[in-house]
C-alpha cells in the first residue's frame, strides 16, 4: 500500500480538474458531488491502506519515503516530489481525508442549488489537494507548494459569494495576512539551507535528512532565527497572535468551508509544521518560549473575545482561535505529542460544531425566508429553543461542545488536560510554567462559558421567532445530519487514544497507544531532553490528580455560569452590560485590534502605495515611457513633409543619389 | 567596324534622354518608355563591351534584362490600368491618395 502514496493527493486533483474543466457542462449535482466526494473517499481508502500497513511494522521502522521523480536540481539544490510516511503525516492524511471527506458529503447537501455548485467543488477539491501535499510532501519546498496552495484554496473559498463586498475583503484580508507569513516561512527555509550548506556542506531540504543531521544544529543561536522564521509562518496560517485577525473574518466564506479549512485542517498547518521540525524547536529554548506565550496569550485573548460575538460562526471562529492557541501552547513545553493529539480531536469536535452550526443556519435560512423576514440566519439573538424542531442537530453539537469544554470522557478533555498537564511540568521554562497553566485554565474555563453560551442561545429557553417562521423550522436532509453523527461520535471516542498515564495506571494497565504512536517521530526531541538533563520537578500522581480536578472544576463552574446568565436568568448579561459598558463594547469590537491595525499598519501601507502609485508610477514612470514617445513623434513629424507624394520628387532624388554615388566612386 | 567610343557616346546619349523624360514627363506611359529606352542603352552598352572584349557574358546579361523588363511592363501596364479605371486619369501628379 506504501507505494500507492502518491495516489493520495494526486485523486482529489483529478477531481477539481474534471469539475472544474467539465462542471458547467455536467450541470447535474449529484454526479458533480459525487465526484468530488469520491476521489477523497478515493484517498481516505488508500491513507487508511498506509495506516494500517504502518501500524503492521515495529515502532523504529514506521517510516517510508517515495519519490516520484525530481523535480528541481540546481549544482547542490535538489528538491524531490517525493512522500514521506511516518506516524505524524500517516495521522495528518487520516484526518485531511478522513474529515475532509464527511465536509464534502455535508456540501453536497448543504450547497444544494448554489449558483457556482461545480466550481464550490472544484475549489474544495483543489484544497484537498494541497492541504495532502502538505503534509504528506517529504520536503520543505514541497510543504510550501502546499501551503502556499492551501492559501490560495482559502481565498478562494472565503471569496466564493464574491458579489458580497465583505466576503471579497475578507477573503483578501485572508490572502495578504498569510503572505506575511510565508514570508516568514521562505526566510527560515533559506537561512536554514544557506547555514547548513554553507557550514556543514550539507545542503538539503529533505525533512528525514534535517532530523538525521540535527546535532549540528547549535542551542540558540542561528537555530532560533530558524525556528522564530518558521514560527512566523505558523502565526499567519494558524492564526496566532499577531496575525489571527483573518480568520474571524474568513467566515463570510459558506460554512462547510469554514468547517474544513478554518477548523479542521488548513490551520492547522502551523502546528503541523513545527510538529514536523521538532528537532529543531528542541534546541532552542527562546523559541519555545516564544511560542509556548503566544500560544497561551491567543487561547485567552481569543476566548475573551468568544464571550461577546452573536453571530454563532464568529463564536466558533474565535473558538478555533483559542484552541490552536493550545495546540501551540504544547508545541512551545515540548508537548507536541499532546499538541498534535489536542489537533485531532480538536478537527472531530470542531468540524461537528461548525457542521452543526451549518445545519442550524440552513433551517433558519429556510424558516426566515418563509416569513420574508430579513432577520439574520446566523445571529443567536433571533434563535431559541431550536432543540425540539432539530433532535439531531442537538444532540450532535451538545456532545461536541461537552467536548470542547472539557467534560471528562469526552474528547477534548484528554487532549486539553495533557496540554495543561504538561504547561505545569515541562522543564523548560522554569517559573513562567505557572503562568502558561494559569493563562491556559482560564482559557478553558470561558470556552466552557461561551460554548454553553452559544448553546444555551440556540437551543434552549423560548424560541425568539415568529410563530410562523418557528413552525416552518425543520431537521435537515440525512445528507447532512449523517457527517454530524460521525463527528460525533469520534468527538467521543477520540480521545481514548491518549488516556493519561495516571489514569491508565490507575483503571489499570489502560496503555496510552498516543504516545506510543507518536514516540518515534519525536524520538530525536525525547533523547535531547534525556541528555541535556533537564528534569523538571518531580511531580507525584496527587499533584496531577489535583490539576485535572481543578480544570474539570473550571470548566463546570463555565458552564454552571453560562447555565445562571442564560436560563436561569435571562436578564442578567443585559444588565452587566449596562454596568460595564465600556467593558463590553471593547470585547464586543474584538478589542479593537482591527481598527489598531489599520491605523498603525494598514493606512500607512495604503499611502505609502498611493505615494508610489501616483508620485512614483505616474509621474517617473508612464513619464519616461510617454516622453519616449513623445520625441519619435516629434521627429517623425517634421521628417513626414519628406514623403511630398510628387512621383517626380522621387525620382529626382533617385537620380541625384545615383549621381553622388557614382560621382564618389569615380572620384574618391 | 565602328569603334567602342560610337556605342558607348550613343548609350550614353539614349540613357540621358531617357532619364530627363523620367524627370520632366508627367504621363505615366511616357514615362515607363523613358524607362525602357534607359534600360535598353544599358544593354546597347554592355552588348558592345561584350563585343570588344570577346565575353559572351555581357549578351547574356542583355537577356536577362529583357526578360525583366518584359515582365516590368507588364505588371507597370497592369498598374496603369487599374489606375486609369478609378482616376480617369494617367498622370503622376494624380497619384497621391497615401499622402497626408
Amino acid at each position: 500500500m506504501f507505494d500507492l502514496v502518491w495516489l493520495i493527493p494526486l485523486c482529489p486533483l483529478i477531481g477539481s480538474v474534471i469539475n472544474g474543466l467539465f462542471g458547467k457542462k455536467i450541470k447535474n449535482e449529484k454526479v458533480i458531488g459525487a465526484i468530488a466526494a469520491g476521489s477523497v473517499f478515493c484517498s481516505f481508502i488508500v491513507a487508511c491502506g498506509c495506516l494500517m500497513q504502518l501500524l503492521s511494522l515495529p515502532g523504529e521502522e514506521r517510516h517510508f519515503e517515495k519519490t516520484i521523480f525530481t523535480w528541481i536540481q540546481s549544482g547542490n539544490f535538489k528538491a524531490d516530489i517525493g512522500f514521506l510516511l511516518d506516524p505524524l503525516s500517516c495521522l495528518m492524511l487520516m484526518v485531511v481525508t478522513g474529515v475532509g471527506f464527511l465536509i464534502h458529503l455535508y456540501s453536497i447537501g448543504y450547497m444544494h442549488g448554489e449558483e457556482g455548485f461545480y466550481r464550490y467543488f472544484c475549489y474544495l477539491n483543489l484544497f484537498t489537494f494541497s492541504m495532502l501535499c502538505l503534509v504528506s510532501g517529504n520536503n520543505l519546498l514541497l510543504m510550501f507548494v502546499g501551503w502556499e496552495g492551501v492559501g490560495l484554496c482559502s481565498y478562494l473559498l472565503i471569496g466564493y459569494y464574491f458579489h458580497k463586498k465583505s466576503a471579497g475583503d475578507a477573503g483578501k484580508k485572508a490572502f495578504v495576512m498569510n503572505r506575511v507569513g510565508d514570508f516568514g516561512f521562505l526566510l527560515g527555509l533559506f537561512a536554514m539551507f544557506w547555514w547548513l550548506g554553507g557550514n556543514h556542506n550539507i545542503w538539503t531540504i529533505n525533512f528525514r535528512e534535517l532530523a538525521s543531521h540535527a546535532e549540528l544544529f547549535p542551542v540558540g543561536g542561528i537555530t532560533t532565527v530558524i525556528c522564530l522564521c518558521f514560527f512566523l509562518g505558523a502565526t499567519g496560517k494558524s492564526a496566532q497572535i499577531p496575525l489571527y485577525t483573518w480568520l474571524p473574518d474568513a467566515m463570510e466564506g459558506p460554512t462547510p468551508v469554514s468547517a474544513l479549512i478554518h477548523a479542521a485542517t488548513m490551520v492547522t498547518a502551523g502546528v503541523y509544521m513545527i510538529a514536523r521540525m521538532n528537532f529543531m524547536y528542541i534546541k532552542s529554548p527562546t523559541a519555545l518560549l516564544v511560542v509556548a506565550c503566544i500560544g497561551a496569550a491567543t487561547a485567552l485573548f481569543a476566548a475573551t473575545i468568544g464571550t461577546a460575538q452573536n453571530d454563532i460562526k464568529r463564536v466558533l471562529a474565535y473558538s478555533t482561535v483559542s484552541q490552536l492557541g493550545y495546540m501551540f501552547l504544547a508545541m512551545g513545553v515540548g508537548a507536541f505529542g499532546a499538541g498534535v493529539f489536542h489537533l485531532m480531536t480538536h478537527a472531530f469536535f470542531k468540524a461537528c460544531l461548525f457542521l452543526g452550526s451549518g445545519s442550524v443556519i440552513h433551517a433558519m435560512h429556510h424558516a426566515l425566508h418563509h416569513e420574508h423576514s430579513d432577520a439574520d440566519p446566523q445571529d443567536m439573538r433571533n434563535m431559541g429553543g431550536l432543540r425540539t424542531k432539530m433532535p439531531i442537530t442537538f444532540w450532535t453539537f451538545l456532545i461536541a461542545t461537552i467536548a470542547i469544554a472539557g467534560i471528562p470522557g469526552f474528547a477534548g478533555f484528554f487532549s486539553k488536560d495533557e496540554i495543561l498537564w504538561q504547561a505545569f511540568s515541562n522543564p523548560h521554562h522554569g517559573g513562567a510554567n505557572l503562568l502558561l497553566w494559569g493563562a491556559g485554565a482560564v482559557a478553558a474555563g470561558l470556552t466552557a462559558f461561551y460554548m454553553f453560551r452559544l448553546v444555551f442561545m440556540t437551543f434552549f429557553g423560548t424560541t425568539r421567532l415568529s410563530d410562523k417562521a418557528f413552525s416552518h423550522l425543520h431537521e435537515s436532509p440525512f445528507v447532512i445530519v449523517f457527517p454530524l453523527m460521525v463527528l460525533a461520535l469520534l468527538s467521543i471516542v477520540g480521545g481514548y487514544l491518549g488516556v493519561p498515564k495516571v489514569i491508565g495506571e490507575t483503571l489499570g494497565g489502560i496503555p496510552n497507544l498516543w504516545e506510543q504512536y507518536m514516540e518515534p517521530v519525536f524520538a530525536y526531541s525525547t533523547e535531547y531532553m534525556k541528555h541535556a538533563g533537564a528534569h523538571g520537578e518531580a511531580h507525584s500522581m496527587a499533584m496531577e490528580w489535583g490539576l485535572m480536578g481543578v480544570s474539570v472544576l473550571i470548566a463546570c463552574g463555565g458552564i454552571a455560569l453560562a447555565y445562571a446568565l442564560y436560563i436561569v436568568a435571562p436578564k442578567a448579561p443585559e444588565k452587566f452590560v449596562a454596568t460595564f459598558p465600556a467593558l463590553h463594547r471593547a470585547v464586543y469590537n474584538k478589542w479593537y485590534v482591527d481598527e489598531i491595525y489599520d491605523f498603525m499598519i494598514v493606512n500607512p501601507c495604503k499611502a505609502f502605495g498611493d505615494f508610489l502609485w501616483k508620485g512614483f508610477d505616474v509621474v517617473v514612470v508612464d513619464g519616461i515611457v510617454n516622453g519616449v514617445a513623445s520625441v519619435v513623434k516629434g521627429f517623425s513629424g517634421v521628417l513626414r513633409h519628406v514623403q511630398t507624394g510628387l512621383v517626380h520628387n522621387y525620382a529626382f532624388s533617385m537620380a541625384v543619389g545615383a549621381v553622388v554615388i557614382v560621382g564618389a566612386y569615380l572620384f574618391s | 567596324m565602328l569603334a567602342l567610343e560610337n556605342y558607348l557616346i550613343l548609350s550614353a546619349i539614349l540613357f540621358s534622354i531617357g532619364t530627363i523624360g523620367v524627370l520632366t514627363r508627367r504621363n505615366a506611359i511616357v514615362i515607363f518608355m523613358c524607362i525602357e529606352m534607359m534600360l535598353n542603352a544599358v544593354n546597347l552598352t554592355l552588348v558592345a563591351f561584350s563585343r570588344y572584349l570577346g565575353n559572351i557574358d555581357g549578351q547574356i546579361f542583355v537577356f536577362f534584362i529583357m526578360t525583366v523588363a518584359a515582365a516590368e511592363a507588364a505588371v507597370g501596364l497592369a498598374l496603369m490600368i487599374a489606375f486609369y479605371k478609378n482616376r480617369e486619369s494617367i498622370d503622376v501628379e494624380d497619384i497621391n491618395v497615401m499622402k497626408l
